[in-house]
């Protein structure tokens, strides 16, 4: 009953929520560069969100995400582009061809006690990208055809997949229809998969693996249970991603980004659905702000030393810093400090009580505090 | 109800246990007492299918469960308190119990019992919301067997329950085994604290770098100056 009500209060929310920002869509408030990279939130909160449930809820680290978000991309582009694929299919079948790669990696990797996993898909991430740079040759040797058109388009990347939307000018706001709900469907489908009996089993493995076996837990089975729909759901991220960007390449699934998505679950709390969705959010606006607005205070900064200390030396602008590196660091620099002062996360284990929040009198709050 | 024959286990190449027989009957309580490394663990860990034995044969209420897999084990009726309480720590007393039941399906059996233990454990009752990494060590000890019983055994293993607590506590611990024993618990107690263990059983098994080199009924091993000298301090 009470997972019913927070279930649909979630859904309430996430429409209210909709709602409104198709209003400021509307009234032309939110322009669609802020709408391009409220899509990339949402991107990334599902990967986020994905790699929380293996690592932050079942306790086992996974460090290939931008992996699985590759061959979700690249199957949903692929299909896209060559096959000629609905949207809809082909961002199911993105999804679960991830997740049967989780699968492989995880049936022989998941017996073993320890942190195998994080190697494992460590090298996962870095053998993908090798493998989509080089699938096109492969085939073309398979098939013993050297003029077959490829199907990655190797280093070149894969190109022109269609959008969300025709029109290309309107793919933005047609993205955000479909990530958002997905998104928002992805939110509701782990947190109640956590509330479960499975989902306290999966916290139980997190917390003490012995004692877990101990009360009948299956540890394979439920590891690898989890893995799997972690990896469906990175897959579903990376699915998304291709229509969005349309345009798909190696490089862009690096070990940086693998680590990017560590970073959100880490800062947001590991176990902590809707820190992850906080920290995803920040995060990407964060990365996104530093990167345009560095490069306008590195200008500004060198224009006000002239001016002030050298006025008579060298005219205003002629030389200029560029300070887009700087703003790696003053990432870093944030993170650093988050974590010295909030070493479990923003959330730690805990839940933002929108249902206590939504349903309970302020009078009456004290009171139920546990 | 427990019948152990000639069981064999490594590490690698440490040969731990050498040819180990014994049985524990339905009703009574069992000790195994020894020093530390003499294998009292590996026997509850292979018993329970965390360890695979190299030979030998295990049967738990008629059937052979050498092969079987850990939670088949649990569900058949075979529970272990593991030695060092090992409650979930960042989780709530009452989702620990909860989790205690996870093989069950009986909604309504396991509320039932979820009352049950904390009418036999008042305090986890009054600390039910609190996080499990926040109760003392005899706490968390009633909580670890507390959500063994949640899973319904027919036989018990504790491992160590005295590990770690003061006296006082050790007995109240030692006084609930015994009351859940006479509720129709069979217990398999491994002890390091021989002079209580022998105290609360019925028979009892000495283990010296896996062999026993003793048994019998507790009251006459209490006696007995071999253990008096190794184990009760002369």
């Amino acid at each position: 009953m009470k997972n019913l009500r927070s279930t649909l209060l979630i859904f309430v929310v996430a429409a209210l929520g909709f709602g409104a920002l198709q209003a400021l869509i509307v009234a032309e408030i939110l322009d669609d560069y802020t709408l391009q990279i409220l899509c990339v939130a949402g991107i990334n909160v599902l990967m986020a969100l994905s790699l929380n449930l293996i690592s932050g809820f079942t306790g086992q680290l996974a460090l290939g995400h931008a992996g699985f978000m590759a061959v979700g991309a690249y199957t949903t582009g692929v299909l896209l582009v060559h096959a000629h694929w609905l949207l809809f299919p082909a961002l199911v079948a993105g999804g679960l061809m991830t997740a049967l790669f989780g699968l492989l990696i995880g049936i022989p990797t998941l017996r073993l006690r320890g942190d195998y996993l994080a190697i494992v898909t460590l090298g996962f991430g870095e053998i993908i990208r090798v493998a989509i740079n080089n699938f096109d040759e492969i085939l073309r040797w398979a098939f013993n055809s050297p003029d077959m058109v490829g199907w990655t388009g190797g280093p070149t990347g894969l190109s022109g997949i269609p959008g969300y939307a025709t029109n290309i000018m309107v793919n933005n706001p047609a993205a955000f229809l479909w990530i958002y709900p997905i998104v928002v469907l992805s939110v509701v489908l782990v947190m109640n998969l956590i509330r479960s009996s499975h989902g306290r089993a999966l916290v139980a493995i997190r917390e003490d693996e012995i004692s877990a076996q101990a009360m009948g837990i299956n540890l394979f089975g439920m590891k690898l249970t989890s893995f799997t729909i972690s990896a469906f759901l990175a897959g579903l991220g990376g699915a998304l991603y291709a229509p969005f960007i349309g345009y798909l390449s190696p490089p862009g699934f690096d070990f940086l980004r693998s680590v990017f998505f560590v970073i959100i679950v880490v800062l947001g709390g590991m176990g902590s659905i809707t820190g992850t969705v906080i920290a995803g959010i920040g995060l990407t606006f964060l990365q996104e702000f530093l990167r345009t607005s560095a490069k306008d205070a590195g200008n500004g900064l060198v224009v006000l030393i002239q001016q002030n200390l050298f006025p008579s030396t060298i005219s205003a602008g002629a030389w200029s810093v560029d300070l887009v590196p700087l703003s790696q660091v003053l990432f870093g620099l944030i993170l650093i400090l988050l974590m010295i002062f909030r070493p479990g996360g923003l959330m730690g284990t805990r839940e933002l009580p929108l249902t206590r929040w939504l349903t309970t009198p302020w009078w009456r709050k004290k009171e139920l505090l546990p | 109800m427990l019948e152990v024959t000639n069981l064999h286990v490594y590490y690698g190449a440490i040969h731990a246990l050498h040819g180990v027989n014994f049985q524990v009957n339905a009703g009574e309580i069992v000790s195994l007492i020894g020093a530390n490394g003499a294998g009292k663990t590996t026997i509850l860990h292979t018993l329970s299918a965390l360890i695979k034995p190299k030979e030998g044969k295990i049967s738990f209420l008629g059937s052979p469960i050498t092969a079987s897999s850990p939670e088949k084990i649990v569900k058949a009726g075979l529970v272990q308190v593991p030695e060092g309480r090992r409650v979930f720590a960042n989780l709530t007393v009452r989702d620990n119990l909860i989790l205690g039941a996870y093989t069950r399906k009986d909604t309504a059996g396991v509320a039932h019992d979820l009352d049950s233990v904390f009418g036999r454990f008042p305090r986890l009752r009054e600390r039910s919301r609190q996080v499990a990494g926040t109760l003392s060590g005899g706490e968390q000890q009633m909580l670890a067997i507390g959500r063994a019983l949640m899973t319904r055994p027919k036989l018990l293993l504790l491992d160590e329950p005295s590990m770690g607590l003061a006296p006082l506590l050790v007995r109240e611990i030692f006084n609930i085994i015994t009351e859940i024993n006479r509720e129709g618990t069979t217990v398999l107690l491994v002890e390091q604290n021989a002079h209580m263990a022998l105290g609360i059983s019925n028979r009892a098994y000495v283990l010296e770098t896996g062999r026993f080199v003793l048994q019998g009924k507790a009251g006459e091993l209490a006696k007995s100056d071999e253990v008096r000298k190794a184990y009760l301090g002369g």
